[in-house]
Protein backbone atom coordinates (compact mmCIF):
# COMPACT_ATOMS: atom_id res chain seq x y z
CA UNK A 1 0.00 0.00 0.00
CA UNK A 2 1.31 3.38 -0.87
CA UNK A 3 0.77 6.24 1.66
CA UNK A 4 0.94 10.00 1.13
CA UNK A 5 1.42 12.56 4.12
CA UNK A 6 -0.93 15.52 4.69
CA UNK A 7 1.43 18.28 6.60
CA UNK A 8 -0.25 19.31 9.42
CA UNK A 9 1.28 22.46 10.27
CA UNK A 10 -1.86 24.61 11.77
CA UNK A 11 -2.96 25.85 8.70
CA UNK A 12 -5.65 24.98 6.54
CA UNK A 13 -8.57 22.40 6.01
CA UNK A 14 -6.98 19.24 6.32
CA UNK A 15 -9.68 17.16 6.93
CA UNK A 16 -10.96 18.10 3.44
CA UNK A 17 -8.26 17.23 1.80
CA UNK A 18 -7.60 13.96 3.73
CA UNK A 19 -11.34 12.70 2.79
CA UNK A 20 -11.15 13.44 -0.79
CA UNK A 21 -7.68 11.78 -1.06
CA UNK A 22 -9.51 8.31 0.58
CA UNK A 23 -11.94 8.98 -2.00
CA UNK A 24 -10.29 9.45 -4.49
CA UNK A 25 -7.65 6.11 -3.99
CA UNK A 26 -9.31 4.44 -1.24
CA UNK A 27 -5.90 1.49 -1.73
CA UNK A 28 -3.95 4.51 -0.48
CA UNK A 29 -2.74 4.94 2.95
CA UNK A 30 -3.50 9.15 4.01
CA UNK A 31 -2.21 10.12 7.49
CA UNK A 32 -2.37 14.13 8.49
CA UNK A 33 1.05 14.48 10.12
CA UNK A 34 2.94 17.43 11.82
CA UNK A 35 6.19 15.09 12.40
CA UNK A 36 8.85 15.10 10.28
CA UNK A 37 10.14 11.86 10.15
CA UNK A 38 6.77 10.32 8.91
CA UNK A 39 6.50 12.98 6.00
CA UNK A 40 9.80 11.96 4.81
CA UNK A 41 8.87 8.26 5.23
CA UNK A 42 5.40 8.56 3.40
CA UNK A 43 5.90 8.09 -0.96
CA UNK A 44 3.92 11.16 -1.57
CA UNK A 45 3.27 14.52 0.09
CA UNK A 46 0.82 16.74 -0.12
CA UNK A 47 1.27 20.34 1.22
CA UNK A 48 -2.35 22.54 1.88
CA UNK A 49 -2.77 25.72 3.80
CA UNK A 50 -5.09 28.72 3.50
CA UNK A 51 -4.52 31.99 5.34
CA UNK A 52 -1.98 34.67 5.41
CA UNK A 53 1.59 34.00 3.82
CA UNK A 54 3.51 35.30 7.09
CA UNK A 55 1.85 32.85 9.53
CA UNK A 56 2.59 30.10 7.13
CA UNK A 57 6.35 30.77 6.98
CA UNK A 58 6.17 31.06 10.96
CA UNK A 59 4.31 28.40 10.87
CA UNK A 60 6.73 26.54 9.57
CA UNK A 61 10.20 27.49 10.43
CA UNK A 62 9.40 27.57 13.43
CA UNK A 63 8.57 23.73 13.58
CA UNK A 64 11.54 23.28 11.23
CA UNK A 65 9.22 22.17 8.18
CA UNK A 66 10.67 24.20 6.03
CA UNK A 67 13.73 22.23 6.01
CA UNK A 68 11.59 19.29 5.59
CA UNK A 69 9.23 20.52 2.40
CA UNK A 70 12.88 21.43 1.10
CA UNK A 71 14.11 17.74 1.29
CA UNK A 72 11.04 16.03 0.15
CA UNK A 73 10.73 18.51 -2.78
CA UNK A 74 13.97 17.42 -3.97
CA UNK A 75 12.96 13.55 -3.54
CA UNK A 76 9.65 12.87 -3.75
CA UNK A 77 6.32 13.42 -5.34
CA UNK A 78 4.82 16.83 -3.91
CA UNK A 79 1.27 18.47 -4.29
CA UNK A 80 1.21 21.99 -2.69
CA UNK A 81 -2.25 23.27 -2.55
CA UNK A 82 -3.47 26.99 -2.24
CA UNK A 83 -1.47 28.74 0.05
CA UNK A 84 0.87 25.45 -0.40
CA UNK A 85 1.47 26.07 -3.51
CA UNK A 86 2.21 30.29 -3.36
CA UNK A 87 4.76 29.17 -0.25
CA UNK A 88 6.94 27.54 -2.66
CA UNK A 89 7.61 30.37 -4.27
CA UNK A 90 10.29 32.82 -3.55
CA UNK A 91 8.69 35.37 -1.75
CA UNK A 92 5.48 36.95 -1.92
CA UNK A 93 4.21 40.56 -1.09
CA UNK A 94 1.65 39.85 1.26
CA UNK A 95 2.29 40.76 4.74
CA UNK A 96 4.64 43.53 3.37
CA UNK A 97 7.67 41.01 2.15
CA UNK A 98 7.72 37.92 3.40
CA UNK A 99 9.96 34.89 2.17
CA UNK A 100 8.70 31.71 1.28
CA UNK A 101 10.43 28.52 0.77
CA UNK A 102 12.46 29.35 -2.36
CA UNK A 103 11.55 25.85 -4.42
CA UNK A 104 9.95 27.36 -7.13
CA UNK A 105 11.64 30.60 -9.01
CA UNK A 106 9.23 33.68 -8.69
CA UNK A 107 6.86 35.89 -6.16
CA UNK A 108 3.03 35.92 -5.34
CA UNK A 109 1.11 39.07 -5.92
CA UNK A 110 -1.84 40.41 -5.15
CA UNK A 111 -4.53 40.50 -8.23
CA UNK A 112 -4.70 44.52 -9.47
CA UNK A 113 -7.88 46.58 -7.42
CA UNK A 114 -8.16 48.79 -10.73
CA UNK A 115 -9.34 45.85 -13.07
CA UNK A 116 -12.77 45.31 -14.84
CA UNK A 117 -14.19 42.01 -14.89
CA UNK A 118 -15.19 40.93 -18.75
CA UNK A 119 -18.42 42.68 -18.16
CA UNK A 120 -17.28 45.91 -17.11
CA UNK A 121 -17.80 45.49 -13.22
CA UNK A 122 -14.66 45.97 -10.91
CA UNK A 123 -13.28 42.70 -10.26
CA UNK A 124 -14.32 41.31 -7.02
CA UNK A 125 -11.27 39.90 -4.94
CA UNK A 126 -10.84 37.00 -3.62
CA UNK A 127 -11.22 35.46 -6.82
CA UNK A 128 -13.99 33.02 -5.79
CA UNK A 129 -15.80 30.43 -7.53
CA UNK A 130 -15.24 28.08 -10.33
CA UNK A 131 -12.82 29.16 -13.09
CA UNK A 132 -11.45 27.31 -15.98
CA UNK A 133 -8.10 25.86 -15.90
CA UNK A 134 -6.10 25.20 -19.36
CA UNK A 135 -3.07 23.00 -19.16
CA UNK A 136 -0.37 21.84 -20.88
CA UNK A 137 0.57 18.35 -20.77
CA UNK A 138 1.30 16.69 -17.69
CA UNK A 139 0.83 13.43 -15.91
CA UNK A 140 -1.83 15.12 -13.08
CA UNK A 141 -4.17 16.32 -16.08
CA UNK A 142 -4.86 12.73 -16.88
CA UNK A 143 -8.30 12.07 -17.98
CA UNK A 144 -9.63 15.69 -17.07
CA UNK A 145 -10.84 17.77 -20.42
CA UNK A 146 -9.09 20.89 -21.05
CA UNK A 147 -10.95 24.27 -19.55
CA UNK A 148 -12.34 22.00 -16.81
CA UNK A 149 -13.61 24.23 -14.15
CA UNK A 150 -12.22 24.13 -10.44
CA UNK A 151 -12.81 26.20 -7.12
CA UNK A 152 -10.86 28.89 -6.43
CA UNK A 153 -10.27 30.76 -3.44
CA UNK A 154 -7.70 33.55 -3.28
CA UNK A 155 -6.46 37.24 -2.95
CA UNK A 156 -2.92 36.58 -4.46
CA UNK A 157 -1.64 34.84 -7.02
CA UNK A 158 2.08 32.90 -7.93
CA UNK A 159 4.08 34.58 -10.60
CA UNK A 160 7.07 32.27 -11.49
CA UNK A 161 10.50 33.85 -13.03
CA UNK A 162 10.53 31.10 -15.51
CA UNK A 163 7.53 30.72 -17.74
CA UNK A 164 8.79 26.84 -18.17
CA UNK A 165 7.18 26.55 -15.09
CA UNK A 166 3.68 26.62 -16.10
CA UNK A 167 1.14 23.99 -16.24
CA UNK A 168 -1.81 25.69 -16.25
CA UNK A 169 -3.41 28.89 -16.78
CA UNK A 170 -6.44 30.81 -15.69
CA UNK A 171 -7.92 34.22 -16.62
CA UNK A 172 -8.81 36.37 -13.72
CA UNK A 173 -9.10 38.79 -16.23
CA UNK A 174 -5.91 38.00 -17.72
CA UNK A 175 -4.39 34.95 -17.57
CA UNK A 176 -2.45 33.78 -14.22
CA UNK A 177 -0.60 31.16 -13.22
CA UNK A 178 -2.89 28.09 -11.58
CA UNK A 179 -0.60 25.32 -11.30
CA UNK A 180 3.44 25.18 -11.74
CA UNK A 181 5.39 22.05 -11.85
CA UNK A 182 9.11 21.43 -11.79
CA UNK A 183 10.12 17.89 -11.63
CA UNK A 184 8.72 16.10 -8.80
CA UNK A 185 6.87 19.60 -7.27
CA UNK A 186 3.26 20.32 -9.08
CA UNK A 187 1.42 23.03 -7.32
CA UNK A 188 -2.55 24.56 -7.47
CA UNK A 189 -3.90 27.19 -7.02
CA UNK A 190 -7.28 25.70 -6.94
CA UNK A 191 -8.69 23.40 -4.33
CA UNK A 192 -8.81 19.69 -5.58
CA UNK A 193 -10.15 18.49 -2.82
CA UNK A 194 -13.61 20.96 -3.43
CA UNK A 195 -13.54 20.55 -7.30
CA UNK A 196 -16.08 17.78 -7.26
CA UNK A 197 -15.22 14.91 -10.02
CA UNK A 198 -12.61 16.49 -11.97
CA UNK A 199 -10.72 17.48 -8.48
CA UNK A 200 -10.85 13.68 -7.47
CA UNK A 201 -9.49 12.99 -10.39
CA UNK A 202 -6.24 15.69 -10.36
CA UNK A 203 -6.07 13.84 -6.92
CA UNK A 204 -6.04 10.57 -8.18
CA UNK A 205 -3.64 11.39 -10.58
CA UNK A 206 -1.35 12.63 -8.02
CA UNK A 207 -1.94 9.27 -6.07
CA UNK A 208 -0.31 7.55 -8.57
CA UNK A 209 2.56 10.15 -10.12
CA UNK A 210 5.79 8.94 -9.84
CA UNK A 211 7.13 12.49 -9.98
CA UNK A 212 8.49 12.28 -14.17
CA UNK A 213 6.71 13.81 -16.96
CA UNK B 1 -13.62 31.78 -20.52
CA UNK B 2 -14.35 33.39 -17.43
CA UNK B 3 -15.13 32.86 -13.85
CA UNK B 4 -18.65 31.18 -13.29
CA UNK B 5 -21.43 32.57 -11.44
CA UNK B 6 -22.41 30.15 -8.77
CA UNK B 7 -25.91 28.81 -7.65
CA UNK B 8 -25.62 27.89 -3.84
CA UNK B 9 -28.85 25.84 -2.75
CA UNK B 10 -29.85 26.54 0.61
CA UNK B 11 -30.68 23.77 3.24
CA UNK B 12 -32.77 24.83 7.06
CA UNK B 13 -30.72 22.12 9.19
CA UNK B 14 -32.72 21.34 12.81
CA UNK B 15 -31.10 18.86 15.54
CA UNK B 16 -29.81 17.21 12.59
CA UNK B 17 -32.90 17.26 10.36
CA UNK B 18 -33.68 19.31 6.93
CA UNK B 19 -36.67 21.33 7.96
CA UNK B 20 -39.14 23.21 5.60
CA UNK B 21 -40.37 20.30 4.11
CA UNK B 22 -37.77 19.34 1.45
CA UNK B 23 -40.30 16.93 -1.12
CA UNK B 24 -38.19 14.37 -3.47
CA UNK B 25 -40.34 11.57 -4.66
CA UNK B 26 -37.28 9.84 -5.27
CA UNK B 27 -35.16 10.17 -1.85
CA UNK B 28 -35.52 7.26 0.77
CA UNK B 29 -35.35 10.28 3.64
CA UNK B 30 -36.18 13.42 2.54
CA UNK B 31 -35.13 14.99 6.40
CA UNK B 32 -31.49 13.30 5.51
CA UNK B 33 -29.23 16.26 5.05
CA UNK B 34 -26.42 14.10 3.85
CA UNK B 35 -28.87 12.64 1.03
CA UNK B 36 -30.20 15.82 -0.09
CA UNK B 37 -26.80 17.47 -0.21
CA UNK B 38 -25.46 14.62 -2.74
CA UNK B 39 -28.49 14.89 -4.74
CA UNK B 40 -27.32 18.54 -5.31
CA UNK B 41 -23.50 17.91 -5.84
CA UNK B 42 -25.08 15.39 -8.17
CA UNK B 43 -27.13 17.96 -9.98
CA UNK B 44 -24.31 20.54 -10.52
CA UNK B 45 -24.72 22.94 -7.13
CA UNK B 46 -21.43 24.89 -6.91
CA UNK B 47 -21.81 25.08 -3.25
CA UNK B 48 -23.98 24.16 -0.58
CA UNK B 49 -25.01 26.19 2.43
CA UNK B 50 -26.17 24.99 5.72
CA UNK B 51 -28.49 26.48 8.62
CA UNK B 52 -28.40 25.34 11.60
CA UNK B 53 -31.66 26.95 13.20
CA UNK B 54 -31.37 24.34 16.19
CA UNK B 55 -32.61 26.45 19.01
CA UNK B 56 -30.78 24.68 22.13
CA UNK B 57 -27.11 25.25 21.91
CA UNK B 58 -26.78 21.80 23.50
CA UNK B 59 -28.24 20.40 19.94
CA UNK B 60 -25.80 21.82 18.13
CA UNK B 61 -23.31 18.82 18.25
CA UNK B 62 -25.33 17.34 15.82
CA UNK B 63 -24.44 19.86 13.13
CA UNK B 64 -20.85 19.01 13.21
CA UNK B 65 -21.68 15.37 12.74
CA UNK B 66 -24.00 16.44 9.67
CA UNK B 67 -20.89 18.21 8.57
CA UNK B 68 -19.07 16.00 8.62
CA UNK B 69 -21.39 13.49 6.92
CA UNK B 70 -21.26 15.71 4.09
CA UNK B 71 -17.27 16.48 3.70
CA UNK B 72 -16.44 12.60 3.50
CA UNK B 73 -18.95 12.47 -0.02
CA UNK B 74 -19.37 15.75 -1.93
CA UNK B 75 -16.72 17.37 -2.80
CA UNK B 76 -17.50 21.03 -3.12
CA UNK B 77 -17.30 23.80 -0.70
CA UNK B 78 -19.75 23.79 2.14
CA UNK B 79 -20.66 26.90 4.34
CA UNK B 80 -22.57 26.57 7.75
CA UNK B 81 -24.60 29.48 9.22
CA UNK B 82 -26.63 29.71 12.22
CA UNK B 83 -25.44 30.09 15.87
CA UNK B 84 -21.76 31.01 15.26
CA UNK B 85 -20.40 33.21 17.68
CA UNK B 86 -17.49 32.19 18.95
CA UNK B 87 -14.20 31.35 17.40
CA UNK B 88 -14.69 28.14 18.53
CA UNK B 89 -17.56 27.88 17.01
CA UNK B 90 -15.61 28.47 13.79
CA UNK B 91 -13.03 26.14 14.40
CA UNK B 92 -15.17 22.87 15.33
CA UNK B 93 -16.74 23.55 12.01
CA UNK B 94 -13.89 23.87 9.72
CA UNK B 95 -12.42 21.01 11.46
CA UNK B 96 -15.47 18.87 10.54
CA UNK B 97 -14.96 19.77 6.79
CA UNK B 98 -17.01 23.13 6.52
CA UNK B 99 -15.31 25.24 3.98
CA UNK B 100 -16.50 28.54 5.06
CA UNK B 101 -19.51 29.51 8.23
CA UNK B 102 -22.20 32.61 8.02
CA UNK B 103 -22.04 35.06 10.92
CA UNK B 104 -24.92 37.01 10.87
CA UNK B 105 -26.36 38.43 14.79
CA UNK B 106 -22.90 37.72 16.27
CA UNK B 107 -21.20 40.53 14.08
CA UNK B 108 -24.16 42.84 14.35
CA UNK B 109 -23.31 42.61 18.48
CA UNK B 110 -19.88 42.59 18.27
CA UNK B 111 -18.37 43.61 14.91
CA UNK B 112 -14.98 42.94 16.40
CA UNK B 113 -15.69 39.25 16.26
CA UNK B 114 -15.35 39.37 12.58
CA UNK B 115 -12.20 41.02 12.67
CA UNK B 116 -10.89 38.47 15.03
CA UNK B 117 -12.63 35.37 13.02
CA UNK B 118 -10.39 36.45 10.12
CA UNK B 119 -7.85 37.15 11.64
CA UNK B 120 -7.63 33.77 13.07
CA UNK B 121 -8.58 31.59 10.04
CA UNK B 122 -8.55 33.72 6.42
CA UNK B 123 -10.80 35.96 4.97
CA UNK B 124 -11.92 33.43 2.38
CA UNK B 125 -13.68 31.02 5.01
CA UNK B 126 -15.64 34.40 6.54
CA UNK B 127 -18.81 35.14 5.22
CA UNK B 128 -20.80 37.97 6.80
CA UNK B 129 -24.99 37.30 6.32
CA UNK B 130 -26.96 40.56 6.51
CA UNK B 131 -30.29 40.52 6.84
CA UNK B 132 -31.58 43.35 5.43
CA UNK B 133 -35.13 46.05 4.93
CA UNK B 134 -35.99 48.63 2.62
CA UNK B 135 -36.84 51.48 5.34
CA UNK B 136 -37.44 54.52 2.89
CA UNK B 137 -40.59 55.60 1.60
CA UNK B 138 -41.39 55.26 -1.95
CA UNK B 139 -40.78 58.82 -2.92
CA UNK B 140 -37.39 58.84 -0.96
CA UNK B 141 -33.73 57.72 -2.46
CA UNK B 142 -33.93 53.95 -1.62
CA UNK B 143 -32.11 52.99 1.43
CA UNK B 144 -31.96 49.49 3.60
CA UNK B 145 -31.28 48.95 7.13
CA UNK B 146 -30.20 45.44 8.86
CA UNK B 147 -32.63 43.80 11.02
CA UNK B 148 -31.91 41.12 13.36
CA UNK B 149 -33.97 38.25 15.26
CA UNK B 150 -35.67 37.26 11.66
CA UNK B 151 -36.30 40.51 10.38
CA UNK B 152 -37.98 41.71 12.93
CA UNK B 153 -35.56 44.02 15.15
CA UNK B 154 -34.33 47.12 13.60
CA UNK B 155 -30.78 48.16 14.37
CA UNK B 156 -30.95 51.61 12.67
CA UNK B 157 -27.87 50.45 10.76
CA UNK B 158 -27.51 51.72 7.21
CA UNK B 159 -26.92 48.25 5.17
CA UNK B 160 -24.63 49.80 2.28
CA UNK B 161 -22.43 51.19 5.25
CA UNK B 162 -22.47 47.84 7.74
CA UNK B 163 -21.46 45.67 4.09
CA UNK B 164 -18.50 47.92 3.36
CA UNK B 165 -17.39 47.95 7.21
CA UNK B 166 -17.75 44.02 7.05
CA UNK B 167 -15.42 43.86 4.28
CA UNK B 168 -13.34 46.28 5.88
CA UNK B 169 -13.15 43.95 9.13
CA UNK B 170 -12.41 41.08 7.04
CA UNK B 171 -15.44 39.42 5.48
CA UNK B 172 -14.42 37.49 2.46
CA UNK B 173 -18.21 37.40 1.16
CA UNK B 174 -21.06 38.73 1.89
CA UNK B 175 -24.96 36.51 2.13
CA UNK B 176 -27.37 39.49 1.32
CA UNK B 177 -31.36 38.57 2.22
CA UNK B 178 -33.73 40.84 1.71
CA UNK B 179 -36.02 40.58 4.59
CA UNK B 180 -38.78 41.74 2.42
CA UNK B 181 -38.93 39.56 -0.11
CA UNK B 182 -37.59 36.38 2.18
CA UNK B 183 -40.26 33.67 1.58
CA UNK B 184 -42.11 36.03 -0.86
CA UNK B 185 -40.99 33.91 -4.23
CA UNK B 186 -41.18 37.46 -5.74
CA UNK B 187 -37.80 37.81 -6.57
CA UNK B 188 -34.70 39.34 -5.04
CA UNK B 189 -34.67 43.13 -4.11
CA UNK B 190 -32.64 43.39 -7.24
CA UNK B 191 -31.54 47.45 -6.35
CA UNK B 192 -30.60 46.47 -2.86
CA UNK B 193 -28.45 43.51 -4.30
CA UNK B 194 -26.87 45.63 -7.09
CA UNK B 195 -26.32 48.62 -4.33
CA UNK B 196 -24.69 46.21 -1.90
CA UNK B 197 -22.91 44.51 -4.69
CA UNK B 198 -21.50 47.92 -6.21
CA UNK B 199 -20.21 49.08 -3.33
CA UNK B 200 -17.83 46.36 -1.81
CA UNK B 201 -15.06 44.76 -3.76
CA UNK B 202 -15.69 41.26 -2.10
CA UNK B 203 -18.76 38.42 -3.98
CA UNK B 204 -22.10 39.08 -2.76
CA UNK B 205 -24.46 35.97 -2.55
CA UNK B 206 -28.70 37.48 -3.12
CA UNK B 207 -30.38 35.72 -1.27
CA UNK B 208 -34.69 35.89 -0.43
CA UNK B 209 -37.38 35.28 -2.56
CA UNK B 210 -36.34 33.37 -5.66
CA UNK B 211 -39.84 31.79 -7.42
CA UNK B 212 -38.51 30.66 -10.70
CA UNK B 213 -35.62 30.90 -12.81
CA UNK B 214 -34.92 34.07 -14.28
CA UNK B 215 -35.35 35.23 -10.86
CA UNK B 216 -32.38 34.01 -10.38
CA UNK B 217 -30.43 35.00 -13.65
CA UNK B 218 -32.17 38.65 -12.75
CA UNK B 219 -30.03 38.43 -9.74
CA UNK B 220 -26.80 38.03 -11.74
CA UNK B 221 -27.81 40.30 -15.01
CA UNK B 222 -30.07 43.24 -12.88
CA UNK B 223 -28.32 42.40 -9.46
CA UNK B 224 -24.60 42.23 -10.13
CA UNK B 225 -24.63 39.04 -7.44
CA UNK B 226 -21.85 37.24 -8.33
CA UNK B 227 -24.14 33.79 -6.66
CA UNK B 228 -27.57 33.25 -5.86
CA UNK B 229 -28.64 31.28 -3.01
CA UNK B 230 -31.97 29.33 -3.09
CA UNK B 231 -34.05 27.11 -1.32
CA UNK B 232 -37.44 26.33 -1.93
CA UNK B 233 -37.63 25.75 -5.60
CA UNK B 234 -34.61 23.13 -5.20
CA UNK B 235 -36.19 21.46 -2.30
CA UNK B 236 -39.77 21.03 -3.93
CA UNK B 237 -37.95 19.76 -7.07
CA UNK B 238 -39.77 22.36 -8.87
CA UNK B 239 -36.77 22.59 -10.59
CA UNK B 240 -33.18 20.91 -10.79
CA UNK B 241 -29.95 22.98 -10.43
CA UNK B 242 -29.28 21.64 -13.76
CA UNK B 243 -31.81 23.07 -15.15
CA UNK B 244 -31.51 26.46 -13.24
CA UNK B 245 -27.62 26.58 -14.94
CA UNK B 246 -29.07 25.72 -17.99
CA UNK B 247 -31.36 28.60 -18.03
CA UNK B 248 -28.75 31.30 -16.63
CA UNK B 249 -26.42 30.32 -19.80
CA UNK B 250 -29.30 30.84 -22.00
CA UNK B 251 -29.64 34.29 -20.62
CA UNK B 252 -25.63 34.73 -21.65
CA UNK B 253 -24.02 34.23 -18.06
CA UNK B 254 -21.41 32.34 -17.72
CA UNK B 255 -22.00 28.68 -15.44
CA UNK B 256 -20.27 25.37 -14.74
CA UNK B 257 -22.46 23.58 -17.08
Amino acid sequence: MSSVAVIDYGMGNLHSIAKALQHAAPDVDVQIVADAELILQADRVVFPGVGAMRDCMQALNQSGLSDVIRTVAKTKPLLGICLGMQALLTASEENGDTQGLGILPGKVIHFSEALLDHHGNKLKIPHMGWNQVHFSAHPLWDNIPQDSRFYFVHSYYAQPDDLSLLAATTEYPEPFACALTQNNVFAVQFHPEKSQAVGLQLLKNFLHWDGHI
Amino acid sequence: MSLAKRIIPCLDVANGRVVKGVQFVDIRDAGDPVEIARRYDREGADEITFLDITATHDNRDTMVHVVEQVASQVFIPLTVGGGIRTLDDIRRMLNAGADKVGINSAAVFNPEFVREAAQRFGSQCIVVAIDAKKVSLPNEPECWEIFTHGGRKATGIDAIGWAQKMVAYGAGEILLTSMDRDGTREGFDLSLTRAISESVSVPVIASGGVGNLEHLAEGVLQGKADAVLAASIFHFAEYTIQQAKEHMASRGIEMRL
